[in-house]
C-alpha cells in the first residue's frame, strides 16, 4: 500500500539502490549489473567483509577474496557508476576493514584508474581502533558487552587487532564532501545501503529495512545468487527486485531474508538505531517484485559501535589421517588419553623443560565419530566402519608446534592397542610428510560496544583524487 | 507424530557473528507452521538441554510472515577458537533433525 503524499504539497519520494552483489569478489552477472544501471539507481553500494569466514582476516589482515576477483567486480562497479555519476560505496574493505584492508582496496582502485585512465575523488574511512582509545573508553566504562561476551583485560585489548564497525555517519560525511567512491573500513553492512536514501530524506524504516535485504545481494531471490538486486525505496514502502528476469523475490523469500545470519528477526541493531521489522507486511506486485510495508526504524538513545577484536592464539602444525580397523576405532576413547600423558613425558623430555605443558594443546578430531558435534553428537557411541583423524598441535612458535607435531604423528601411528600384541601402524596418513605447517591460528577477543561522543569520533577519513 | 525435519523445506544453522549460534526452521507449508506453533515442539528449556546453554540465554521466535522458527543462542564454542570444529556454525542444527512434533 503507497501512503502517497497529499498533492501539490510534496512529490512523491523514490530512491532507488543497486546492491550488484553480496560480497565484492564473489561476482555477478554483467547482465544483471546493466539491468539495474538502466533503472538509473541513486547509489550503488557493496560490501566487501564479513567475520563469517573465522578470526583470521581480522587478526592477519589478509582479505579473504583474491584480488582478481575483487579487481573484475570493482572495475564493473567503476563503469557502471562513470555511466551514471552517482556514488559508488564499498564496505570493509578487503575482509576485515581494517586499515591495511582499506588501503588494499585503494591499491587495486588506482591501478584501475591507471588502466582505464579515470579520475575519482574518493574517500578512505579508517576504521582501526588504537589501543590506547579503548583503554581510555573502557576504563570510562563506555564500552559495554553484548551476550555474550568474552572478559577484557589490558593484555587482550593491547595485542588485538580492534575495528570499529562504522554507521552511515561518517560516510555521509564523505559523501557531503563530494566522494565519488567511499571505501569504508569496517562499516555495518546496511549503513551502505542506508545512507544515500538517509540523506535524501526518505523513509528510514523503509531505507532501513530495504537495506538490511541489499546486504546480502540477491540473495534474498528464488533462487539465491551471488548477483544483484534493485531496491525502490519511497514513502511507507520499498520494492525489492532481483536484476536477473530468472530469479524472482517472492514475499516469503523476502520475510525469511530477515532470518540470516541475524540473532533476532524483529529487532535488528543498528549504531544509530533499531530496524523493527515486527509489523512489516510483504505483498506480491510482480511475479518478481515484492513490497513491503510497515517497517519501522527506533532510534537509538546512544549512539554506539560495534567492536570487533582478533589475536594471535599461536601456530599450528596439522595432521591428517584414517584409522579402518574397527578394534582400533572402538579404542579411541581410552587410548588417546593414554597417549596425551606419554607426549607430555617425551615434550618434557624433549625440550628440557622450555616448553610448559599449558603452552601447547594437542588436539585430535576424530571425523565419523564427533568431530563436528563434539559432546553434543547423539551418535557418539556408534563404532563406524571407517574415521579420520585430525590432529592438531597448536603452540607458541611454528618450529615448536612441528617438533610437537613430528613427536605426535610418530607416535599415533603406533598406539599400544589392548589385545594387539607386537607393533602395528594404526593411522594410515595419505601424505609425506604428514605434518602441514598451519601458520598462525587466531581468535576472536571482543564482542562489545563502544559508546563514542559522536558517530565519527571512531573513523577517519582522507580524501583522495584517484587517477590524477 | 512426525519429525521437524520432514515439515520443513529447510533447516539450518548459522553464525550471527562470532559468538552467536542462529538455527532457521522454514516449514514446507502454512499448514505445517501452523501445527508447529501449536505443538511447540521447540522450546528454550529444550534447545538448552540439546546444546548445554543456559535457557535464559536463548532468543526463540515464531515468524508468521516466513512461515518459520528462529532460534538464538550462545554459541558452544566462539567461532574459531581452537576448540571450535565448525567456523561458519553451518552443520549444528542436525540434532533438531529428528524432533518430533506432535
Amino acid at each position: 500500500m503507497n501512503r502517497g503524499a497529499a498533492p501539490g504539497i510534496v512529490a512523491r519520494m523514490e530512491i532507488r539502490v543497486l546492491s550488484p552483489t553480496g560480497a565484492l569478489g564473489a561476482g555477478f552477472k554483467i547482465d544483471s549489473l546493466q539491468r539495474g544501471v538502466a533503472r538509473r539507481p541513486h547509489v550503488i553500494a557493496c560490501d566487501a567483509g564479513s567475520t563469517d569466514s573465522g578470526p583470521a582476516s581480522l587478526g592477519s589482515g589478509a582479505p579473504k577474496f583474491s584480488r582478481d576477483a575483487v579487481k573484475r567486480d570493482l572495475r564493473l562497479l567503476l563503469y557502471a557508476r562513470q555511466t551514471l555519476g552517482v556514488p559508488l560505496i564499498i564496505g570493509s574493505c578487503g575482509t576485515s576493514g581494517r586499515d591495511v584492508g582499506v588501503d588494499w582496496m585503494a591499491g587495486i582502485l588506482r591501478e584501475i584508474a591507471a588502466e582505464e585512465s579515470l579520475v575519482v575523488r574518493t574517500a578512505l574511512i579508517k576504521a582501526d581502533q588504537a589501543p590506547e582509545y579503548v583503554m581510555r573508553r573502557w576504563a570510562e566504562g563506555r564500552i559495554l558487552p553484548l551476550v555474550p561476551a568474552p572478559p577484557i583485560t589490558p593484555p587482550v585489548i593491547q595485542s588485538s587487532h580492534i575495528v570499529g564497525m562504522m554507521g552511515a555517519e561518517p560516510i555521509a560525511a564523505a559523501l557531503q564532501e563530494g566522494a565519488q567512491v567511499v571505501l569504508a573500513g569496517r562499516a555495518s553492512d546496511s549503513a551502505l545501503f542506508a545512507v544515500v536514501p538517509e540523506l535524501a530524506g526518505a523513509d528510514r524504516g523503509a531505507a532501513w529495512h530495504a537495506a538490511k535485504i541489499l546486504e546480502c545481494g540477491a540473495a534474498c531471490a528464488v533462487v539465491p545468487a551471488a548477483d544483484a538486486l534493485l531496491a525502490y525505496v519511497r514513502d511507507g514502502h520499498f520494492d525489492i527486485e532481483p536484476l536477473d528476469p530468472a530469479a524472482a523475490c517472492t514475499p516469503l523469500s523476502v520475510a525469511a531474508h530477515t532470518l540470516y545470519e541475524n540473532g533476532n528477526p524483529f529487532l535488528l541493531t543498528e549504531p544509530s538505531g533499531v530496524i523493527d521489522t515486527t509489523d512489516a507486511t510483504y505483498l506480491a506486485v510482480s511475479d518478481r517484485r515484492v513490497r513491503v510495508c510497515g517497517s519501522r526504524f527506533t532510534p537509538a538513545t546512544q549512539y554506539s559501535v560495534k567492536l570487533e577484536g582478533a589475536r594471535q592464539a599461536g601456530f599450528q602444525t596439522i595432521a591428517v589421517g584414517g584409522i579402518r580397523d574397527p578394534q582400533i576405532i572402538r579404542r579411541l576413547g581410552t587410548v588417546l588419553p593414554f597417549a596425551r600423558a606419554y607426549f607430555d613425558d617425551r615434550i618434557a623430555d624433549l625440550f628440557g623443560g622450555h616448553v610448559a605443558p599449558d603452552s601447547y594443546e594437542i588436539d585430535y578430531r576424530i571425523y565419523g565419530r564427533d568431530a563436528v558435534l563434539g559432546p553434543l553428537e547423539p551418535m557418539r557411541d556408534v563404532i563406524p566402519h571407517e574415521v579420520g583423524v585430525l590432529i592438531t598441535v597448536t603452540a607458541q612458535t611454528q618450529e615448536v608446534a612441528t617438533k610437537i607435531a613430528t613427536l605426535v604423528c610418530h607416535a599415533s601411528a603406533h598406539l599400544p592397542i589392548p589385545g594387539y600384541h607386537g607393533i602395528i601402524t594404526t593411522i594410515a596418513y595419505p601424505f609425506s610428510p604428514p605434518e602441514i605447517e598451519r601458520g598462525a591460528a587466531y581468535r576472536f577477543t571482543l564482542n562489545h560496544v563502544c559508546l563514542p561522543d559522536d558517530p565519527l569520533e571512531m573513523f577517519r577519513t582522507e580524501m583522495v583524487e584517484v587517477g590524477r | 507424530m512426525t519429525t521437524l525435519a520432514s515439515m520443513c523445506h529447510l533447516i539450518r544453522s548459522k553464525n550471527a557473528g562470532p559468538f552467536v549460534l542462529t538455527f532457521d526452521l522454514m516449514f514446507a507449508t502454512r499448514a505445517d507452521y501452523e501445527r508447529a506453533k501449536r505443538a511447540q515442539p521447540l522450546t528454550p528449556a529444550r534447545l538448552a538441554a540439546l546444546y548445554q546453554v543456559p535457557a535464559e540465554l536463548i532468543t526463540l521466535v515464531y515468524h508468521d510472515n516466513a512461515l518459520a522458527i528462529k532460534a538464538s543462542m550462545p554459541r558452544p564454542t566462539v567461532q574459531g577458537d581452537p576448540t571450535d570444529a565448525d567456523c561458519y556454525g553451518g552443520q549444528q542444527y542436525v540434532p533438531l533433525l529428528t524432533i518430533e512434533v506432535e
